[in-house]
């Protein structure tokens, strides 16, 4: 999708989108999800460090990111489910669904951000 | 007309009959974790604020323990199924390939341990 004679489009951002949400949960999200796991498991101590570190600005923005990668790919993982499925396969489905997966995205990202902040 | 390479044939090596495995564990463990993370998104809900204590308690009702548990596997799982394919696509020297897909797979495995001895070290309470 890189070279001089690609023009930008929903379908494929969409695409490598769902690509880079799922390498950051994969190598972001599941350790910090760990990490709060043995934090629990270790007590108030590593518990209150875990919160310290995501009510920091950095510790908030890698949050927001998680948070908005997985809500994203979730939906858009059900996407590629119904695909599977053979549906919604023509061109006009691919951009509805598109669409719908980012609004969908977007807002579970909020709720989840508000509820944890 | 054999479909098949003369050479595939001659080799006598078709599909090893696992021809989708890969593929379809990606899938079961993705729909798997719409429910999950159906989970945690509740779970987030219910220890929104919470301290310690609250999340402790959380975590060592048995439900809750066994649904972390799920999680931490299905997601490692699928996170591995995902990342192995990406380094597949992108990465096309050897040596580093091998050593990208051993951290995955490594790193996976050390994971589920990990989380899975910690949620039953919450939920028994040492």
């Amino acid at each position: 999708m890189i070279g001089p004679y690609y023009r930008p489009q929903l379908t494929s951002l969409l695409s490598i989108t769902h690509r880079a949400s799922g390498v950051l949960l994969s190598v972001v999200g599941a350790p910090l999800m760990l990490w709060w796991i043995v934090a629990v498991a270790s007590g108030p101590q590593s518990y209150r460090a875990v919160a310290a570190f995501f009510d920091s600005w950095p510790g908030l923005l890698i949050l927001a990111a998680c948070l908005l990668s997985l809500s994203y790919h979730l939906f858009n993982g059900i996407r590629h489910l119904v695909w599977d499925t053979g549906r919604a396969l023509d061109l006009r489905s691919a951009y509805t669904g598109g669409w719908l997966v980012l609004i969908a995205a977007v807002l579970l990202t909020a709720v989840l951000l508000g509820v944890l902040t | 007309m054999s479909m098949t390479n003369p050479l595939a044939r001659a080799r006598g090596q078709g599909s090893a009959k696992s021809g989708v495995h890969h593929w379809f564990a990606q899938r079961v463990s993705a729909v798997m974790l719409i429910f999950l993370v159906a989970w945690l998104v509740y779970a987030a809900f219910a220890l929104a604020g919470a301290d310690h204590a609250a999340a402790r308690s959380f975590l060592a009702q048995p439900f809750n323990t066994a649904l972390a548990i799920l999680l931490v596997v299905a997601l490692l799982y699928h996170a591995m199924l995902g990342l192995q394919v990406v380094i597949e696509d992108y990465v096309h020297q050897p040596a580093l390939e091998l050593v990208l897909h051993f951290l995955t797979r490594a790193g996976a495995y050390f994971g589920m341990a990990l989380g899975i001895v910690q949620l039953l070290r919450i939920a028994v309470g040492t």
